[in-house]
């Protein structure tokens, strides 16, 4: 689903609005959705919900990063988190459908700066991660591998095997089991033309410029 | 503007920045090891370039895995040299010669006062110790500065932590910011930079300023600094007579002085690449400069610190610890691997064995730190002790190799991160101390005060 939502340049950007489009994932009120070019894939999914600090050591444990192909680090995505962490998702892994969505608490992502960790999340399935706040690197990281992410202040009130529905384009959780939506706020436009481009490395190839205007934003956490 | 702002204003062509403002930045060095490089490698050569921006201001250090501990792992390790070869990158180093990234780079004189240093790695900010701005990303950043030795970055508001009085025996770098980290908690700088001074500060070495930076991000933070004194001129003198050392040929003839293209760099005298923000003088912050917020520690009442499961800021003073069974250990890593640390585990060990329940492991953070060990005696004295030592690597503490914990078991280490299944099976347990608490528990079999041991 993420993939798809990721493809388009123009659209796209789960997780990221993009200025030209429509703010997807992370909702800018003031993008100009007069311009999107085609309808917005949108995320559904179950909800795996996690704690505060969840780690990378707890994403992906230290002993698989002797590889870095995604889909063998996918296998041990979240292996590394204790049952006690894990609240009601003690499968998680074992019976993640694709699309599915973690939410979390506070500084998800903490610790090490391995890519590995949202790279195995991405790889997994997972659609889009939503938590309280982010840890620095992992949200970078997330940004420039195209993993849609979404800080949300309210994720503490979305449930573990909830549905909800994730507008990327206007950033709108849907929480469908509860009948609750929440908003979350919008990111700087050099992120979501990263996103938009399909990562950092596909936007420098692209030769757009490293990266944007934008000066200002007490909202991105970097 | 505080330090953090003046060396990002420097490094973006700016007279000013503000918190919270996006910048495009400059990098003076790029570093990454032999778990990142390798995603960053990949993604680079994507791009289809050819080259890098600028080979001689790029450090690979493989360091986690190394000497390889399996055969993926030999495999991982062969991408970065293959790299370094192909691009002759400058400051590539190979096992016999390296050590793990954050001790190796200051010591070679890599890192000076007002650099901006982007690494793969998280403890990237352990060169905020020398008054540079260094902060840990992800490969595909790193890919993106290799392309184009530019990164983005948003100006971090700063929090300033004054720390005053006289510090009490055994407490050292890392009891203040286990201290620090214990009362603002693992997120309580998250995003930030945080300003270490006061006249404790000014009191402390420079391997003490280097833990204490190097776990700033274990509170969230994006950087730790500290104004350069004369004891960060005092350490620069050091590695530059420790590079003299290294390109006489005397020490590493075969490695470094080799005449290797990918090593001999270090031979070439101060790397003039690396730009200074102030002429490596008067990096410091103006009276003026805005704070988020200012926290003040009175030092003289902070005791050796332990932090307990399953986190950095779980700490307790030795005094409260009680009585912990220890299964293993462990004294290395970039946090506190490095001479002084090793000297003060000597002091504790002399003439002590290490209780039989329990096993001591030694890493020495570099090769260096390795030879002054052994010419110091200290290597004897941990080996008569009863302890192991090893060659530089992080080893077991990402659970990598070296010493990993078996279900049910407890390791002390002096390491940076006690998250659950760190060191090993997720049912093993990590606390993290100074290198003489951890030195006295090998003694005693359970975590003690040095002054139990002695």
């Amino acid at each position: 689903m993420a993939e798809l939502a990721l493809r388009s340049g123009r659209v796209s950007a789960p997780g990221l609005c993009s200025g030209r489009v429509s703010a997807p994932g992370l909702c800018s009120g003031r993008a100009r959705s007069a311009e999107v070019k085609m309808s917005l894939r949108q995320i559904k999914g179950k909800v795996w919900k996690f704690g505060d600090n969840v780690n990378t050591d707890e994403i992906i444990p230290a002993k698989y990063l002797n590889v870095s192909d995604d889909k063998e680090l996918a296998k041990h995505c979240m292996t590394g988190i204790s049952e006690s962490r894990r609240g009601d998702d003690k499968q998680f892994g074992k019976k993640i459908s694709k699309g599915d969505v973690i939410v979390a608490g506070e500084n998800f992502g903490c610790g090490s700066s391995r890519e590995h960790a949202p790279l195995a999340i991405k790889a997994a399935g997972i659609s889009c991660v939503i938590a309280s706040s982010f840890a620095r690197i992992f949200f970078r990281n997330s940004i420039n591998i195209g993993l849609p992410i979404l800080e949300c202040k309210n994720a503490a009130r979305i449930h573990s095997g909830d549905i909800v529905k994730i507008d990327l384009a206007n950033g709108i959780i849907d929480n469908l089991t509860q009948k609750k939506i929440h908003r979350t706020s919008p990111f700087p436009s050099f992120m979501q033309e990263i996103v938009n481009a399909g990562g950092l490395m596909k936007k420098i190839k692209k030769g757009t410029g490293y990266f944007l205007k934008d000066k200002k934003s007490s909202l991105s956490p970097f | 503007m505080t330090i953090t702002e003046k060396i990002l204003a420097v490094h973006s062509s700016r007279k000013k920045v503000q918190p919270d403002e996006f910048i495009e930045a400059s990098v003076d060095l790029a570093l990454g090891n032999d778990i990142t490089a390798p995603i960053a490698i990949k993604e680079f050569e994507k791009l289809g370039m050819g080259k890098v921006f600028n080979r001689n201001r790029i450090a690979l250090v493989p360091d986690h895995f190394v000497p390889n501990k399996d055969v993926e792992s030999a495999g991982q390790a062969k991408i970065l040299r293959d790299f370094a070869r192909r691009y002759k990158i400058k400051y590539y180093f190979e096992v016999g010669r390296m050590g793990i990234e954050h001790a190796l780079l200051p010591e070679i004189g890599l890192i000076k006062p007002g650099n901006l240093v982007i690494g793969a790695d998280s403890h990237t900010c352990t060169y905020g110790a020398l008054g540079a701005f260094s902060t840990g990303v992800g490969s595909t950043d790193l890919a993106a500065v290799f392309a184009t030795g530019k990164i983005w970055l948003k100006v971090p508001q700063t929090l300033k932590f004054i720390y005053y009085g006289k510090l009490k025996k055994w407490v050292g770098g890392k009891d203040l910011i286990l201290h620090t980290i214990g009362d603002i908690g693992v997120d309580g700088a998250l995003y930030c930079a945080m300003e270490f001074t006061g006249d404790a500060i000014s009191q402390i070495g420079m391997s003490d300023r280097f833990a204490m930076c190097n776990m700033a991000i274990e509170a969230g933070a994006k950087n730790g600094i500290i104004e350069p004194d004369e004891i960060t001129s005092g350490f620069a003198n050091v590695t530059q007579t420790f590079r003299s050392a290294v390109c006489g040929g005397r020490v590493y003839s075969a490695g470094l002085c080799g005449g290797r293209v990918y090593s001999a760099g270090l031979c070439g005298g101060p790397p003039a690449c690396l730009r200074q923000a102030d002429g490596g003088t008067g990096i410091k912050a103006d009276k003026n400069a805005k704070y988020k917020k200012v926290i003040e520690y009175d030092v003289s009442k902070i005791e050796p610190q332990v932090a307990f499961p399953s986190l950095p800021s779980n700490c307790k003073p030795i005094s409260k610890v009680g009585n912990v069974r220890i299964d293993q250990a462990f004294i290395g890593s970039c946090t506190n691997g490095r001479i002084e640390d090793l000297r003060i585990a000597a002091k504790v060990l002399a003439g002590h064995k290490v209780h039989p329940d329990t096993r001591l492991i030694i890493i020495p953070a570099t090769q260096q730190v390795y030879l002054s060990a052994l010419k110091e005696g200290l290597v004897e004295i941990f080996v008569v002790a009863g302890g192991v030592v090893s060659t530089p690597s992080c080893g077991p503490c990402l659970g990598g190799h070296m010493g990993v914990l078996a279900a049910g078991e407890r390791c002390i280490a002096t390491t940076n991160r006690n998250f659950k299944g760190r060191m090993g099976d997720l049912k093993s347990e990590v606390y993290l101390a100074n290198p003489a608490v951890v030195a006295a528990s090998a003694i005693k079999g359970r975590i003690s005060s040095p002054e139990e041991a002695l």
